[in-house]
């Protein structure tokens, strides 16, 4: 460390949210309120930050229990519209009824919703507002332009200011600068794909039944919201995506229920489709010391299952969790022994989600007969196993293996 | 340069083992180093210390500062990974090692955390003779490498004021602990030098129990500690054949609550 290393111009805090989108506004939730012992948490960037994110995210059943127990859940709630069925198809867009392969959430003994779609401006607002109350103090260092590390101490040096904690949690996002700073390299791969999201209007009852079809080009999913609304996310290569985010609202509500299919019915753009490009990537490390990767700073996949969040919220009530027993034990919060204690919760379960999702974009994102007759048969008798198809759901929940508390809905 | 210390006679400190854990002090703050065992190790016996003291001096374990205003002596401190904690969760805290070096780093690794502790360089004898007395005393993993642990029980239960409390960890004189401990932990998978434990010198329940009620001091509680090789961490279990803790207590009133 070089000796001019600008004074941090706040009192020391315990942890240093960088990033105030979804995931670290939510840490910093679940840091604070009655949680013990207490912490003086910062949380850097500004509010409101994701509130016009047009984006919904699928919000799995563990993750919905943990935004219960923050308080978050009661505030959204009536603008979230429980998934009780996901189809989902294997189809050419020729195909004017689309074979159903797989449908999940009928046979698994529960009319427990399989997940939640919530608008992410929704999220955004009902964090805001409860830090706004809390004990979370909002900094604006500007611009990140330095992490650096002396002792127990880390700081994050900012355009504006620099802020000192005992502990930097970098959630800032996909191409996260602090990542970058602290020398931490990623893994993967761009995939010429780009995701498309709007909000549309169904004349047809959706019943709460989520759609995904494995169209030639990429995923298309449809997404129950209140109101008879879906929720678009779809992938295609990027030239095919930035070309259906510049059509015409008719020529969009055409293109689109081509794909949807007869089942669906009309649908009607509400919001203009906003196109943005997809890769995967993860961090080959998601700790250095006094520095936590979280979200999308640590790992960024294919949001075909709608899990991307969900993963940076399990990121959220995993590293909530070791952040508080290590307090409570007096251990040093930044430490790496820590510290590891997080990573080794959450890569082997980011790797693997990783990959499977990646390997389903694979094996979908193609047209090669041999390819869909293979897939077509694998998709059926994973239909018929049911335990299997079970377990899925459950891992796709987060409901199964060591599971931080706030995913069963008690305090961390 | 330091004067060379000089042993004092009636000295429970065993040279040879002073210079073997010195041997190791560079390391003993890094994690992934040769003391990475200690470390995996250090949340449980945290944990078994803080719930403890919440039970007896009717504490919080959860609010960070279970140990406020207690005065604690850890003996045989090392780096400093238990002093550094303790403190932490409010303790005032005296850190005592036979070794100079142990002392060194912990102080400088004290100074860069920003923790108080008083470290000293001594002897629990010497610390006995001085008339020091403590609320909490941590005797972790020590008295399976003193050369006389019944002069070194005398002296550690004398510190321990009425109402308080004394924490022993150790390794227990079984076949599966000289498997375990040694034979897997200095042999195969090389947590440790070789020679770094004597199984003749390691401590069986009845006798610490023994030395313990010869100070004045019955047991609360008992637990053993074991190795989960899948999860790469430690864990409470009843089964004490090879490391066990016991939290013992000298009966009167204690002045802190």
């Amino acid at each position: 460390m070089n000796g001019n290393t600008p004074k941090a111009q706040t009192r020391p805090f315990d942890v240093v949210i960088a990033g105030s989108g979804l995931t670290g506004s939510i840490l910093a939730v679940a840091l604070t309120g009655k949680v013990r012992p207490q912490l003086r948490v910062a949380l850097c960037g500004r509010a409101g930050a994701d509130r016009n994110d047009p984006r919904a995210y699928a919000i799995a059943p563990g993750v919905r229990l943990m935004l219960e127990v923050l308080g978050i859940w009661e505030r959204v709630e009536t603008r979230a519209a429980p998934v009780m069925e996901m189809r989902i198809t294997d189809s050419r867009l020729e195909d004017v009824v689309r074979p159903l392969m797989l449908s999940l959430g009928e046979g698994t003994d529960s009319d427990a919703p399989l997940a939640h779609i919530v608008p992410a401006g929704a999220l955004a607002e009902a964090a805001d507002s409860i830090l706004a109350e809390s004990a979370v103090e909002r900094v604006d260092p500007g611009t990140f332009r330095g992490f650096e590390t002396d002792g127990g101490r880390a700081l994050l040096v900012g355009s504006n200011a620099t802020v000192e904690g005992t502990l930097v949690v970098a959630a800032d996002g996909a191409r996260s600068v602090l990542r970058e700073m602290a020398g931490i390299r990623t893994v993967g791969w761009d995939y010429g794909q780009s995701g498309v999201v709007a909000t549309l209007q169904a004349e047809i009852p959706h019943g709460n039944r989520a759609v995904q079809h494995f169209l030639p080009d990429g995923p298309f999913a449809l997404l129950p919201l209140p109101d008879n609304l879906y929720s678009l996310v779809c992938s295609m290569p990027k030239d095919r995506a930035d070309a259906l985010a510049a059509l015409a609202a008719d020529e969009l509500k055409a293109e689109l229920e081509a794909r949807a299919g007869a089942e669906i019915g009309p649908l009607t753009p509400l919001t203009p489709a906003v196109a943005f490009p997809l890769g995967l990537h993860l961090a080959r490390s998601f700790i250095a010391p006094r520095l936590a990767l979280a979200g999308d700073a640590a790992h960024r996949m294919h949001p075909l299952a709608g899990q991307g969040q969900n993963m940076g919220l399990r990121d959220v009530a995993a590293l909530a969790q070791v952040i508080v027993e290590a307090a409570r034990l007096g251990q040093d919060i930044g430490g790496l022994d820590v510290l590891e204690r997080y990573q080794r919760w959450r890569r082997f379960d980011t790797v693997q989600f990783a990959m499977v999702t990646d390997g389903l974009n694979r094996l979908f994102s193609n047209d090669i007969g041999i390819v869909r007759a293979l897939r077509d048969t694998g998709l059926g008798i994973f239909d018929r196993l049911s335990g299997l198809k079970r377990q899925a759901v459950r891992d796709a929940a987060g409901l199964s293996g060591d599971v931080p508390r706030l995913l069963l809905g008690l305090p961390a | 340069m330091k004067e060379p210390v000089q042993p004092a006679p009636a000295s429970t400190v065993d040279e040879a083992e002073i210079q073997r854990f010195s041997a190791l002090a560079d390391t003993w703050w890094d994690p992934q180093g040769k003391m990475g065992v200690l470390h995996k190790f250090n949340p449980v016996r945290l944990a078994f210390i803080r719930d403890t003291v919440a039970r007896h001096f009717g504490r919080d374990p959860a609010d960070g500062e279970t140990l406020k205003g207690l005065r604690l002596l850890d003996i045989g401190c090392g780096g400093g990974l238990l002093c550094e904690p303790m403190a932490r969760l409010g303790a005032d805290v005296v850190g005592a090692d036979a070794s100079p070096t142990n002392i060194e780093v912990a102080r400088i690794h004290r100074d860069r955390s920003g923790v108080a502790v008083d470290y000293r360089e001594a002897t629990a004898e010497g610390l006995a003779e001085a008339g020091e007395t403590f609320d909490v005393v941590l005797n972790m993993e020590v008295i399976e490498h003193v050369a006389d642990t019944e002069l070194f029980m005398r002296a550690c239960t004398g510190m321990v004021r009425p109402g308080g409390l004394m924490f022993v960890a150790t390794i227990n004189r079984t076949a599966k602990a000289f498997a375990l401990a040694i034979v897997g932990g200095e042999y195969v998978l090389r947590w440790l030098p070789r020679g770094t434990h004597s199984w003749n010198k390691f401590v069986r329940p009845e006798e610490l129990s023994a030395l313990l009620a010869a100070g004045d001091m019955r047991i609360l509680e008992e637990t053993g500690v074991i190795y989960n090789p899948l999860a790469d961490s430690w864990r409470t279990s009843r089964d004490m054949d090879v490391n066990y803790m016991v939290a013992a207590t000298k009966d009167g009133t204690t002045d802190v609550g």
